[in-house]
This record gives structure tokens, sequence and C-alpha cells, in this order.
């Protein structure tokens, strides 16, 4: 390994991922190669001088020099509305990455996975559910998605298409769909029990949201009888967006 | 050289002469924490001043309402550059609660609810230039801001502000406090911009 | 409302400085002696530096503070940290 620098990131390709959130690709030159769940360090800076910094997790595994961000705007924020609104193709900024070995997912891994996301909490995952499927990984996966309306969910194309060895539930915290019969409301124990695992096939849990969402869903998992050293957390947090 | 990113501002105002070297300006107010938020029922809030010779002075919550209070006006400076101007509070001037209180110490220590640290000499706290403040913008300070009650020393950067202030200890040597023992200066002008170690 | 982030918020100020991924290694506490990844810390910050606090005890076990060219780094409320490192 080697100490971090900020390197140079041009903007390729920037989509809408939903009324509030942007998938960006950025390309690195030099850019080493990362692991599903690894982030990255953001650094704009203005013409006088004045910079701003924040951490963005990755969408996608490695691709060459390309890196995928998808970020939600935070409202009164000071990056991420520029990142959503105003960064064009062809932009520059400075990224500095992959950081994070803990929060990861190796593709030859043998135990089933449970994931559970909250709001943007789902990017790091969707990189291991990519991740499984570009290294034709046969282990097992579930999905447990909690949003606030179906409005917010991110990848929806994608989560859509049917995939073996991939369960998803998606849990509506405000508002669900039609046809949906859970009431819509936060992560309950019974969400937990019916769509991960079985605490006994010992699954590797990753859990990443907005802190109180996963401290909850760390809580309810441990109560299940799963293993702390088993359940990987990722806090997203309140710091100025 | 860094790279520029074309468009980007921040969220910043123009600043005027008002704003120390190196400060903006913002109209919200950020909430900086080094810890969790303590919340000290006020029944069981305490504020003391404890001398070099181990005397110490207690006000209860009621005994600290019932002291003369003044309205201070002043801008403040925080450390991580921005500045805020005409903040507006309410609270004791630290020379009503040091009247009382024989010391020949230089420095102070100033300790808060939930573990904070920070020192500075002690006349850095009198003469009109500091405040334990309940109030901030006619309201009641709320426990992000440093509620029930936080030292206010606005001519030094704003980490000595010490919210959840809970008292000072009164020193014969200087005792550097939590940001001052991690890289911070020790005393922090803004004006000649010391924020960190060695500036 | 909950403030902290949690130790993976490390990862990209700590690897400035180190040439190993610290957020996975496994740190004990000075003061209540629990042991856990790095990422599994509290953090507060970043501004105006990075402050680490143990889940149990909520005592301080590491602080960050990143000034220009320099950075300070203070470990007193760290007993060891288990490194793993590729052979």
């Amino acid at each position: 390994m080697r100490r971090l620098t900020w390197r140079p990131a041009e903007l390729v390709d920037g989509s809408a991922e939903t009324a509030t959130a942007r998938t960006l690709r950025f390309r690195v030159p030099g850019w080493p190669g990362h692991l599903a769940g690894q982030h990255v360090d953001v650094r704009l800076t203005a013409e006088d001088g004045y910079t701003a910094q924040r951490s963005y997790s990755m969408a996608s595994p490695a691709d060459g020099d390309l890196v995928e961000l998808t970020v939600e705007r935070v409202r009164d924020g000071e990056v991420s509305p520029y990142l959503t609104e105003e960064l064009r193709v062809g932009d520059q900024v400075e990224l500095r990455g992959p950081v994070g070995g803990w929060f990861v997912w190796r593709t030859e891994s043998k135990a089933p996975v449970l994931l559970v996301g909250g709001g943007s909490g789902i990017v790091p995952l969707m990189a291991m559910i990519r991740a499984r499927r570009q290294a034709g990984s046969r282990v097992p996966f579930r999905l447990l998605y909690s949003l606030r309306d179906p409005e917010r969910r991110y990848y929806a194309e994608e989560l859509r298409r049917p995939e073996p060895g991939l369960d998803i539930t998606y849990l509506y915290t405000r508002s669900a769909p039609e046809g949906v019969s859970r009431p819509a409301g936060r992560i309950m124990l019974d969400d937990l029990a019916e769509g991960g695992w079985p605490a006994t096939f010992e699954p590797d849990c990753y859990v990443c949201g907005p802190t109180e969402f996963v401290e909850a869903a760390a809580d309810l998992l441990l109560a299940l009888g799963h293993a702390p050293e088993r359940i990987r957390t990722e806090r997203f947090g309140p710091t100025g967006g | 050289m860094s790279i520029i990113s074309r468009g980007f501002r921040g969220k910043r105002r123009d600043d005027g002469d008002r704003v120390p070297p190196g400060q903006y300006l913002v109209d919200d107010f950020p909430v900086l924490s080094a810890g969790p938020t303590p919340r000290v029922p006020l029944d069981r809030w305490e504020f003391a001043i404890d001398t070099e010779a181990e005397q110490t002075h207690r006000w209860s919550w009621e005994e600290f309402m019932a002291l003369p209070s003044e309205t201070p006006t002043a801008d403040i400076h925080c450390v991580t550059k921005w500045s805020k101007l005409d903040t507006t509070w309410e609270g004791v001037s630290l020379d009503v609660l040091f009247e009382d209180v024989e010391t020949a110490a230089e420095y102070a220590l100033v300790y808060s609810y939930g573990g904070y640290t920070t020192n500075l000499p002690l006349e850095d706290l009198l003469d009109g230039k500091a405040w334990i403040v309940h109030r901030f913008d006619g309201e009641e300070l709320e426990p992000r801001h440093g509620g029930p009650a936080r030292l206010i020393v606005p001519h030094l950067y704003f980490w000595k502000s010490a919210k959840w202030v809970r008292g000072i200890r009164l020193l014969n040597e200087d005792w550097p406090g939590f940001w001052e023992t991690a890289g911070y200066h020790n005393y922090g002008d803004p004006w000649r911009e010391q924020r960190y170690e060695g500036d | 409302m909950t403030e902290h982030l949690d130790g993976n918020a490390l990862a990209g100020p700590l690897g400035e400085i180190f040439a190993v991924d610290v957020t996975s290694a496994v740190g004990r506490c000075a003061s209540c002696g629990l042991t856990g990844p790095v990422a599994s810390l509290r953090v507060y910050g970043p501004d105006p530096g990075l402050v680490a606090r143990c889940p149990g005890c909520e005592e301080v076990v590491l602080r960050l503070v990143r000034g220009p060219g320099t950075a300070w780094l203070d470990l007193r409320g760290t007993v060891s940290l288990r490194v793993n490192l590729p052979e």
C-alpha cells in the first residue's frame, strides 16, 4: 500500500438517480482500483483557494480508472449541491482514495451476505451487489433497503431485473406503493427476521445509512443472535452535506 | 497546487473589515462537537470557581440566575474559518462571578459537563471580556449550542468559549486544554490568526 | 439526535499518515479495556478535529487535527492497535 494523495478527477458522465440524487462517473488517471464498499474523499477548491471536503461511497466495483459515486443533495449543504447541480462533464474535482478496509466485501468470500441499507446507505451495498455479479460469485445475497417512498429508490431499473441469488425487500418508512402489505414504518425485528438470514447461517451483515438507522438495525441483528463480529456498519453523517 | 473546481464558491458571503484574516461570514450558526451533547438538568446544574488555594465558590442555577445579567452583542470567530457578526447573548459577566474570589493565579482552565476543557490567561476572562450566558438571540440557549449555559470569550477563537460550562479552575501554571493539547494554538487570537501550535 | 459518525470516516485522514488501513485494525480502549475495530469507534468532527470515542464508555481514544502541512495525532486513549499486514 501507499500513503494517500489527492488526484485530479474529471467528470465523464452524470445522470439523475432520483429527483435529489445524481450518479457521477469520474475518470481518475492512475487510479489503483478498489474493493466494493470502500469510499473516497472529494475535495473542491474555489478560485480564491477556499476548500471543502466530503466522503462518498463508491457505487461500483473497480473498472479501470473510472470511479462512480452517487451523491444525495443535502439541503443547505455545501458540497452536495455543487456535485448534483453545478458540476458538468469535463469539470474537475480532486479525489483521494480508495479508503476504508473494514466495510468491504471481497469476491472470494463464501459466507452468505445480508445487506441492510437506509436511504443513500444503499450506495456501498450496490457496489457489493455489482461486484458479486461482475465476479460471477454464487454467494447468496439478501438486501433490505429502507427508504422513505418509492420515488427515493436508487438504481431502480437495475434492481428491478431479477438476479439469481439476490433477494430484495423494500421497507418504506413514509409511504408504500399500492399492493405492499407492510405498513410504512421504520425497520423492525420482523423485517430482519423475514428478509434476512437466520443467525445460524452465519451471514456477513453489512449495515449502512444514517447513524440512527444503523444503530437500530445493528441492535436488531444482535437481538436476532447475529455475532457482533459479523455485523459491519458504516454511518452516514450529518456533517454539512 | 490544487485543481480548481469551476464555479465552486461554497456557502460564503463577502467579508468586510470586521472579519479577521482568513475568516468568512456565515448567517447560520454551525454546530461543531467533540462528543455527545451533555444533558444537564437545571436542579443538578452548578457552576464553580476553584482557586489555586483550593477554595471553591459555587452557584446553583437559582443563585446564578439571581445575579445581575448583561446582554452583550459580539462578533464571534471560529477557528474553522467562519465568523458571525452581532450575535446577541444574555448572561452574567465573569467580573460579577469573580467579585468575591481571592486569587493571585495567572491562568484559568475552563471545564465543562462532558469533559471538555480549554485554557486561557485569567486576565482574558476579566474586565468585560467574558460572560457565562444562558440565552442566545432572545431564546434559551439550546443544548447543541452549549445550553443550559456556556462561556463566551468573543475576542478569542470560539473553541475557547466552552459549551456546557461547569467551572473554572485557577492555576499558577498554564494547563493546556482539549484542543490546545491536540495541535491548536495555546492562546488563539483571531486577529493574529493563531490557529495552530506554532502560528 | 445522534451526532456522530463512525471510525470508517477516519480512513482518509489516517491514510495520509499511515501506509496501512488503520480502520480495520483492532484497538483497545485505555479507559475501559473494550477491544474492537477502529471502524466501530464513534467519531465526532471533522472540525475542528476528528475525535474518536469508545462505543463502550465514550472516552476519547484517538484525536486527529489536520493543519496546513502538519497533522497532530493523539493516541493516549488507546492501549494498543493490532494491525493485520499482508505477508
